[in-house]
């Protein structure tokens, strides 16, 4: 009798008065998983609900109460990126605090840049948990652009156009900030790995 | 007209650079007839960039796995913090 009560105030609508105690924390986790910020975070997951409130009446529950909020803040979270994203272009237009890993006249490895051998693609369990506090370390070296497509790409699996759309990035650019996110990453793993 | 194409030859050898962006593009999405043309011809004569090709793959993976982990570990808001939610929600909804 109790779970029937519970479906049909579901089927009613959003109910706020209990928003915070059952998908607060889901948020905060969402959030916290794409920006490493507890603080934004936080204040994120207040601006969703307060957001959400301006829009109830725009939830149709064709999809639940948590999918809905989610994708109020999954918004957020983008903006954030882009800000970071052109407070980044701006700073540094390109990379030139990068290293050229490449012969500018014709694409050949620079010396010092050549991959060199290292045992990481190895079944081994503790190889692959060495590997992985390494690439933790590096990712956060890299800039916010790469961070969050690295983040789009892998934690939600966002199709290739949706990303540069959300991005505002052009398809060719994509793919040339893709692979320069992994040329820097790799040429990190490599120097920290022993 | 050979002497052309050798030179285009010589040019896809040397570009470890385009190589190296092709091997992360054909990762995620299916490349041109020409661009695989191009990625064969470079990796049979580049032993640092199949290399290069074998340490991404595996970061790729890494890279998976770790998205995946950081997404499903839990995190949990202080009660205060959540009490202070509410009660916005709770004036909202006032007025």
């Amino acid at each position: 009798m109790k779970k029937f009560f519970k479906l049909s105030t579901t089927a009613a609508g959003p109910d706020p008065a209990h928003w915070v105690a059952a998908y607060a924390d889901y948020l905060y986790t969402y959030a916290l998983a794409r920006l490493d910020d507890d603080e934004l975070c936080r204040d994120l997951v207040q601006e969703t609900f307060l957001a959400a409130l301006e829009k109830l009446s725009e939830f149709r529950g064709e999809s639940s109460e948590r999918t809905w909020l989610t994708a109020i803040l999954r918004y957020k979270v983008i903006e954030v990126y882009r800000k970071k994203n052109s407070a980044w272009l701006t700073t540094l237009d390109g990379h030139e605090s990068e290293p050229e890993y490449f012969e500018p006249d014709n694409g050949h490895w620079k010396d010092a840049w050549a991959p060199r051998p290292m045992s990481i693609d190895h079944a081994d369990p503790t190889i692959r948990k060495e590997l992985a506090a390494i690439l933790e370390k590096c990712l956060q070296r890299l800039p916010a652009l790469w961070q969050a497509i690295f983040s789009m790409k892998h934690m939600d699996e966002v199709k290739t156009e949706v990303i540069c759309e959300e991005m505002k990035v052009t398809p060719s650019n994509y793919w040339v900030i893709l692979h320069r996110a992994k040329v820097n990453l790799r040429a990190c793993v490599e120097k920290l790995w022993s | 007209m050979i002497m052309e194409q050798m030179g285009t030859i010589k040019k896809i050898q040397y570009d470890c650079r385009h190589a190296t962006y092709l091997i992360e593009k054909r990762q995620q999405t299916s490349l041109t007839l020409k661009e695989r043309v191009q990625l064969f011809i470079h990796l049979l004569g580049c032993s640092v960039c199949r290399l290069f090709q074998q340490q991404s793959r595996a970061i790729t993976q890494a890279l998976r796995q770790l998205f995946k982990r950081s997404a499903e570990q839990t995190h949990t808001l202080d009660e205060g913090v959540k009490r202070e939610m509410q009660e916005k929600i709770n004036e909202r909804l006032k007025n």
